[in-house]
C-alpha cells in the first residue's frame, strides 16, 4: 500500500502568496515550531481576491512583538482582529516576533516576516499593528519592522511601505519610538480601526499617492496620534515643547473611549491555539478600567472610567466560549476582578451551570480587600487555580502613599479564606523603590509574608508563600510621572535585604525583577524623542527579546546612552519639576494635570482619596472630558469596602511625610 | 465503554508536538461532548490513553487513541453514550485542519494498552532524488548485515543497540519526484526512531517527508493493526486539503 502523499499540505489551501513552501524547510531546524504553523480555531481565512496594493481593501497585520506563547493570548489584538474581518473593507492576520533561532534562518535565507494565518509576507500588509504592552520589547518592534522588509525609520519609508501603528499602554507616552511609527492609537481601539481602514482605504483608491497626504487626514481620527505631524523643541537639556508642523494635527491628542462594553462582546471566537501558551484559557473581559485610583498603576489611570459588562453577557460569553472551544477554565478578566458587582453570584452562576460542565474560574488581579469566603468556597468548588494578591507595599504607612488601601487585616482575612477553602499556598505581588519608602517598609514585606503563612499552619501542614518583587518603574499620566525612580544599586540592596530577611522565615520564597531590567524600563519609559538612536543602537547590537533573561543585555542600553550622550541620572533618577514640561504633555488620557499633581503631594502626605466608583466625583477629568460615566451595576461597594468606602482607615503613629532624598551611589 | 479512535496527522501539525496533540485531543473530547470518565483525586483529567509517540515534525497515518466513556448517570447531566463507531465523526468537527480521524470502534475491558501491544510499525521516508543511490547500496547492505550496531541516547546514556533484528524490512523503490524508503520497525523491547536509522543509512536527518503508515501488533503468529480500515483509500490526505 502507498502512502497517499498526494496532497502534503493539512490546512486551508493557501492562497497565492504563501510564503509556507520556503518557511517548512526552516522549521525543522527550530525550537517550538508548533508556534509558527497558524491553524488554531478561531482564525481567520481572510479572502484575497479583491486585495491588493491600490485596492479598496485595507489589510492589517496585527502583530505582537514578542513570541507566540506571550502574544497570542493578548485580548488586544484579538478583539480588533476580529472587528477587522468583519467588515467588508478590511482583512486582518496575525504574527508574532519569531524567536532568534528562526529569525537567523530567515535571515540566511531570505525569508520575511509571516502571518501565522496564510503565512504571507508581512511587507505586503497595509498596515502593521503593533500591541505594546511593555517598553523592553521596543526593540523586537524595530525586529519585526525590519524582518517585514521596511525601514525602521518612518522618515525613510515610501508609498508602497506599510503604515506602522502602535497601541496599547505604551502608546500613552510614544515618543522615544515616534521615529519608527506612522500611528500611535490612544485608548479602546474598537472604534478607531474602522476610521483608518476608512480613510487608509480612500488613499488606496485613489491611487495611493503621498504618504504625507494620508498620514495628515489620519491626524483628524481621535485617538490618532501622528508623530510626523509634531516637532520637539529642546533648550539645552530641557524639553520645552512638542508642537504641531501640519493644521491638521491637533495641540493635544486625546484617547478614545468606548462608551459601554455590552456593545461590544469581543473576542466572539476566542483563538484557540494548538501549542501551548501564557494565560491559556477561555478569557472573558468583565470590565474595563479602573477606579481605585492606586497612584502607581498606569492602567488605572489610562482606562478610566469603569465600564462593566452586565452579568448576563459575562454568562453567555463563558457558557459559549467553554462549548465552543473545549477549555475547562475561564479567567474573568479586569483590572480588579473581585470588584464586578455581584461576583460571588456570577462565579457560582458559571459553576453550578451544567452547560458549562466540569470548570475552574480563575480571577486574576485580586483585591484582597474583597476576596472573602464566599468568593474561595465558590471558587474551590471547581478546580483550584492559582491564587495571587497584590498587596504591592509591606506598611500600611506605604499603602497610604501608594493609595493601595488595604489594611493588614484584610489581607490576613483574604488569606485565611483561602486557606479555610483548601488552598495551601499562594503568591503575592510587591513593588520596591516606592516613594518615600524606608527599609522598615521593605522588611514589611517579609513580616506580612511570614504572618500569612502562620495563618496557613492553623489549616494544613507546610503551607507556602511566594513573595514575587518587582522594582517600581514611574510611568507617564500617573501621579508618580514626577518621582525619580531608585537607582539600580538601591533597589538591588533592598532586594537583597529582604531576601535575607525572608530567609529566615520557613515558607516564605522570594523571587524578584531583574534591577538592571528595571533600570532599561525606566530609560524607555519616561524618555523622549531623543530616544531613538540608543533603542536602534541597541537593536542593531543585537538587543532583541529584552524581556526575557537570558537575552537582557543592561550593557547595550548603558553604552547607547552613553554614545548618544544622554544621561541615565537626568533621564530616570532624578525627580521631575511640577513646570517642566513632560515629553507627553501633548497626549491626553483624558486626566487633568493638576489632578494628577495633587494626587503626587497627597501621596507624599500620605491623604488616600476614595474609589469614584461610590463616591462622589472628585473631577479627574475622565468622565467629564469625554462625556462618558462609569458603567457600574451596583450603587455599593463590595463587602469589605474598598478603598476607604465603609472602612476604619485610622493610621498608627507618626510617619514622615517627606520624599526622601535619593540615596547616593556607593557601590 | 472503552473506544479507540484511529486517526492521521498531517500536513502544517505535523509540526505539533505529541504533548501538543494530547491537549488538542482532550478539548476535542470535551468539545464533542463525549461523555468521558475522569480520574479520581485532587485535579480530575479526563481518561484519554495515547499510543506511541511521534516525533515532532513526522506525518502519521496511523496514529491511535483510546478513551474511557462512561455511561450516563440517571437524570445526570453528561451526554448521551454514542456509538463507539460514530465517535470518529463526532470528534472530526473539533480537531484541527490535518488531524483526520479516519475509524472507530470499542475495545474490551482489559485489551493491552496501544503502546504495549504495538510490535512494530512501518515508515515511508520521501528522499531527496540525489539520495537514492546511497539509499539503495545502504539498504542492500544493512539487509545482509548479522549484525547492525548503533549507538543510541537512552535516558541521557549511551547505549549500544542491534538494530538487525527490529529492521524487519526494508525497500528503495523510485518515484517520479523521489526516492522512497519504506522501512517496517520493530518495536520490542526497545524502538528504534525514524532519525536513527536514516543515520545508520547515511542518509540527511530532514527528508522532504517521514509518514508512519502503519502500527502493527503481531500475536499468535498474525500481524494485524490496532484498527484496520475498511477501504485503505486515500481519503485521510483528501479531507485533510
Amino acid at each position: 500500500m502507498t502512502a497517499h502523499l498526494a496532497d502534503p499540505r493539512g490546512g486551508p489551501p493557501d492562497a497565492g502568496g504563501s510564503l509556507w513552501d520556503r518557511l517548512e524547510p526552516l522549521l525543522h531546524r527550530v525550537q517550538k515550531p508548533a508556534r509558527y504553523i497558524g491553524c488554531e480555531d478561531g482564525a481567520a481565512t481572510p479572502d484575497w481576491s479583491a486585495a491588493g496594493p491600490t485596492s479598496p481593501i485595507v489589510a492589517w497585520l496585527m502583530t505582537y512583538p514578542d513570541t507566540y506563547e506571550i502574544g497570542l493570548p493578548n485580548q488586544g489584538l484579538q478583539i480588533l482582529y476580529e472587528i477587522l474581518n468583519e467588515r467588508p473593507d478590511a482583512v486582518a492576520e496575525r504574527s508574532y516576533a519569531p524567536w532568534i533561532d528562526l529569525e537567523a534562518e530567515m535571515r540566511a535565507t531570505g525569508v520575511p516576516l509571516f502571518s501565522v494565518d496564510t503565512h504571507r509576507d508581512a511587507g505586503t500588509f497595509d498596515l502593521l499593528a503593533f500591541n505594546l504592552s511593555a517598553e523592553l520589547t521596543y526593540t523586537n518592534l524595530l525586529n519585526c519592522i525590519d524582518l517585514a522588509g521596511v525601514p525602521v525609520r518612518a522618515a525613510d519609508r515610501r508609498a508602497h511601505h506599510p503604515l506602522v501603528v502602535i497601541g496599547g499602554h505604551c502608546a500613552y507616552n510614544p515618543e522615544p519610538v515616534a521615529a519608527f511609527v506612522d500611528l500611535v492609537v490612544l485608548g479602546d481601539g474598537e472604534e478607531t480601526v474602522g476610521d483608518i481602514t476608512r480613510i487608509v482605504s480612500d488613499w488606496k483608491a485613489s491611487g495611493r499617492g503621498d504618504r504625507e497626504e494620508v498620514l495628515r487626514a489620519l491626524c483628524a481620527v481621535p485617538g490618532v496620534y501622528v508623530p510626523a505631524g509634531y516637532e520637539a523643541h529642546y533648550d539645552g537639556q530641557d524639553l520645552v515643547a512638542v508642537e504641531p508642523i501640519w493644521p491638521e494635527a491637533p495641540e493635544v491628542v486625546e484617547k478614545r473611549s468606548i462608551a459601554d462594553l455590552a456593545d461590544w462582546p469581543y473576542p466572539r471566537s476566542q483563538l484557540v491555539p494548538l501549542t501551548e501558551v501564557v494565560h491559556d484559557r477561555l478569557n472573558v473581559e468583565v470590565f474595563r478600567g479602573c477606579t481605585r485610583g492606586c497612584r502607581f498603576c498606569q492602567a488605572g489611570m489610562v482606562t478610566r472610567p469603569v465600564r462593566e459588562r452586565p452579568a448576563e453577557q459575562v454568562r453567555s460569553m463563558v457558557a459559549g466560549g467553554l462549548r465552543r472551544t473545549g477549555y475547562d477554565e475561564v479567567a474573568l478578566t479586569s483590572l480588579s476582578t473581585a470588584d464586578f458587582s455581584g461576583i460571588g453570584d456570577v462565579v457560582g452562576g458559571i459553576i453550578d451551570d451544567e452547560a458549562c460542565g466540569r470548570v475552574s474560574v480563575s480571577l486574576p488581579s485580586l483585591r484582597v480587600d474583597a476576596f472573602g469566603v464566599d468568593i474561595a468556597s465558590q471558587l474551590q468548588r471547581g478546580r483550584r487555580t492559582g491564587l495571587t494578591f497584590a498587596p504591592e507595599a509591606g506598611t500600611w504607612r506605604m499603602r497610604q502613599v501608594i493609595n493601595k488601601l488595604i489594611r493588614e487585616q484584610d489581607l490576613y482575612d483574604a488569606v485565611e479564606s483561602a486557606y479555610s477553602q483548601g488552598w495551601r499556598r499562594m503568591k503575592l505581588y510587591f513593588l520596591t523603590g516606592l516613594p518615600t519608602e524606608t527599609d522598615e517598609d521593605t522588611l514589611g514585606i517579609a513580616e506580612l509574608a511570614a504572618n500569612c503563612v502562620e495563618i496557613g499552619k492553623r489549616h494544613h501542614k507546610g503551607p507556602s508563600v511566594t513573595v514575587s518583587l518587582g522594582g517600581f518603574v514611574p510611568k507617564a499620566h500617573t501621579p508618580f510621572q514626577w518621582f525619580g525612580q531608585n537607582t539600580q544599586v538601591e533597589l538591588q540592596r533592598k532586594v537583597h535585604l529582604l531576601r535575607d530577611a525572608v530567609r529566615r522565615h520557613h515558607g516564605v520564597q522570594m523571587k524578584w525583577h531583574d534591577p538592571r531590567a528595571t533600570l532599561a524600563e525606566g530609560i524607555a519609559s519616561r524618555g523622549d524623542r531623543r530616544l531613538a538612536p540608543v533603542i536602534e543602537e541597541v537593536w542593531r547590537r543585537g538587543g532583541t527579546f529584552q524581556e526575557w533573561s537570558e537575552c537582557f543585555r543592561i550593557d547595550l542600553w548603558e553604552e547607547a546612552m552613553a554614545a548618544h550622550g544622554l544621561d541615565i541620572e537626568w533621564y530616570v533618577y532624578r525627580h521631575r519639576r511640577e513646570d517642566e514640561v513632560l515629553p507627553w504633555d501633548h497626549i491626553s488620557a483624558g486626566l487633568h494635570k493638576d489632578f494628577l499633581w495633587q494626587e503626587w503631594t497627597d501621596a507624599l502626605a500620605e491623604v488616600g482619596l476614595p474609589d469614584c466608583r461610590w463616591t462622589p466625583c472628585y473631577d479627574c477629568g475622565a468622565c467629564t472630558g469625554y462625556g462618558i460615566e462609569h458603567v457600574v451595576a451596583s450603587a455599593t461597594p463590595p463587602a469589605g469596602g474598598s478603598q476607604g468606602t465603609g472602612q476604619d482607615l485610622s493610621t498608627g503613629g507618626a510617619v514622615p511625610v517627606s520624599l526622601s532624598p535619593r540615596p547616593t551611589v556607593s557601590a | 465503554m472503552e473506544v479507540r479512535v484511529r486517526y492521521a496527522k498531517v500536513g502544517k501539525v505535523r509540526f505539533l508536538s505529541h504533548r501538543d496533540l494530547a491537549r488538542i485531543l482532550e478539548r476535542a473530547v470535551r468539545r464533542a461532548g463525549l461523555p468521558v470518565a475522569y480520574s479520581q483525586g485532587f485535579s480530575p483529567r479526563a481518561r484519554l490513553h495515547f499510543g506511541l509517540a511521534l516525533s515532532t515534525g513526522y506525518e502519521s497515518l496511523a496514529e491511535y487513541l483510546d478513551i474511557d466513556l462512561v455511561e450516563p448517570d440517571e437524570g445526570g447531566t453528561a451526554s448521551a453514550l454514542p456509538a463507539a463507531e460514530e465517535v470518529a465523526d463526532l470528534l472530526q468537527p473539533c480537531l484541527p485542519p490535518g488531524v483526520v480521524t479516519t475509524a472507530s470502534t470499542s475495545i474490551e475491558a482489559g485489551t493491552a494498552a496501544l503502546q504495549d501491544a504495538v510490535t512494530s510499525c512501518t515508515w515511508e521516508f520521501l528522499l531527496d532524488p540525489a539520495d537514492h543511490d546511497r539509499a539503495t547500496a545502504n539498504a542492500a547492505r544493512m539487509l545482509a548485515a548479522e549484525e547492525l550496531p548503533i549507538d543510541l541516547v537512552r535516558k541521557s546514556k549511551q547505549v549500544r543497540e542491534d538494530l538487525r533484528p527490529l529492521l524487519l524490512s526494508l525497500d528503495v523503490d523510485r518515484t517520479p519526484e523521489c526516492s522512497r524508503l519504506t522501512v517496517e520497525l520493530g518495536t520490542k523491547p526497545r524502538s528504534v526512531r525514524p532519525a536513527e536509522l536514516l543515520a545508520a543509512m547515511e542518509l540527511p536527518e530532514h527528508p522532504i517527508r517521514v509518514v508512519r503508515t502503519h502500527q502493527w501488533i503481531q500475536s499468535d503468529g498474525e500481524r494485524r493493526e490496532p484498527i484496520e480500515l475498511a477501504a485503505p483509500s486515500p481519503h485521510a490526505s483528501e479531507r485533510a486539503s
